[in-house]
C-alpha cells in the first residue's frame, strides 16, 4: 500500500528565480539543494510538510534541447500542470503576497460553497491555486 | 513572449466582467494591438476576442446553472453590453439559447476551478473569425 506522496515536480525556467519565488514570495521552505555534476536537485515544500516539490528546469542532462524547448513553450503558455495548496487564511495571505510584491494573481480571493480560494501564476506560467476549505459545522453530540 | 500573452489572457479571465478592449489587454502584454492579436492567436489558437467571448459565456453558463438571476442581468454581469449580442454569441458558442441551457442544466457540485476548466465551451458552430475588436459594434455589423 502506498502511504504518502514524497516528491512531486514542477517545471520552471530558472531554478534560482523559482527558489526566490516559492520561498521568499510564496512562503514555502527550501528542502533539498544538492548539486551532482551539472544537475541540481532542488526542492521546496510547505513548511514542516513531508512532500517535496522538485523544481525541474527543462534541458540536459534530463531532456535533449528539442524536448526542453517544447517544455519551455508549454510552461510559458500555462499549459503544464500546476500546484494546489491549502491555507488557513486566504484573504490574509493575499494581502501578504501583495505586500511581498506579487502581482500575477489569476483570481482574487473568492468564496465558493467549499471554501475560499485564489489563483496565482509563478514567474514562468505555472498555475497555483490556494484554497481555504470551508469549515464543516458538525452538530453537537447529545 | 508566451508568458506576456499569458499574462494578458489572465487579465481577461480576471476582468471579463469589465468593459475590456483589445488595446487595454494588449497593454498588459506590453505589445502593440496588431502584434498582440497575431501572437495570441499563434499561442492559443484563437483570437483574444473569441477567448474573451468564451470566458464570458462560460461564466454566464455558471450563473444560469447556479443562480436565479434573470438572463438580462446575467448578460450584463459577465460583461456583455447588449442582450442581442449575448444571446447570439451564446447560441453560436454553446449551440442552444441561454434559456434552453438553463432549463436543461442543474447546479454542478464541483470546485470552481474544475468547473471553469470542464465547462469552458468549445465553439459549437463553425463560424468565421470575426473582427478582433472587443466591442459590440463589429459583432452587431456581422450577419
Amino acid at each position: 500500500m502506498i502511504t504518502n506522496l514524497s516528491v512531486t515536480s514542477i517545471m520552471v525556467l530558472d531554478k534560482d528565480e523559482a527558489l526566490d519565488f516559492y520561498v521568499n514570495k510564496l512562503g514555502l521552505e527550501k528542502g533539498q539543494d544538492i548539486k551532482q555534476g551539472s544537475y541540481r536537485w532542488l526542492t521546496v515544500r510547505v513548511p514542516g510538510d513531508a512532500t517535496e516539490i522538485s523544481l525541474e528546469q527543462p534541458g540536459p542532462p534530463v531532456q535533449d534541447d528539442a524536448t526542453a524547448a517544447q517544455l519551455r513553450e508549454l510552461v510559458t503558455k500555462g499549459a503544464l500542470g500546476g500546484l494546489v495548496f491549502q491555507a488557513d487564511d486566504v484573504r490574509g495571505l493575499y494581502e501578504t503576497l501583495k505586500a511581498r510584491g506579487l502581482s500575477d494573481f489569476t483570481q482574487e480571493p473568492t468564496d465558493h460553497f467549499y471554501g475560499t480560494d485564489m489563483g496565482v501564476r509563478d514567474p514562468f506560467g505555472n498555475a497555483i491555486r490556494i484554497l481555504q476549505p470551508k469549515k464543516v459545522a458538525h452538530a453537537a453530540k447529545a | 513572449m508566451n508568458r506576456r500573452v499569458l499574462r494578458a489572457r489572465d487579465a481577461m479571465d480576471r476582468s471579463y466582467a469589465e468593459p475590456l478592449n483589445v488595446r487595454a489587454v494588449a497593454a498588459v502584454a506590453h505589445i502593440s494591438e496588431a502584434h498582440f492579436i497575431r501572437t495570441f492567436r499563434a499561442v492559443f489558437g484563437e483570437t483574444p476576442h473569441r477567448y474573451l467571448q468564451r470566458r464570458r459565456v462560460e461564466r454566464s453558463m455558471f450563473l444560469l446553472r447556479e443562480t436565479d438571476r434573470s438572463i438580462t442581468d446575467i448578460c450584463f454581469d459577465v460583461g456583455f453590453t447588449s442582450r442581442g449580442t449575448f444571446s447570439r454569441t451564446f447560441r453560436e458558442i454553446v449551440g442552444e439559447s441561454p434559456s434552453d441551457y438553463r432549463a436543461g442544466h442543474e447546479p454542478m457540485v464541483a470546485p470552481n476551478c474544475f468547473q471553469l476548466a470542464a465547462t469552458r465551451p468549445v465553439v459549437a458552430a463553425r463560424v468565421a473569425m470575426r473582427s478582433s475588436s472587443f466591442g459590440d459594434a463589429s459583432a452587431a455589423a456581422a450577419p
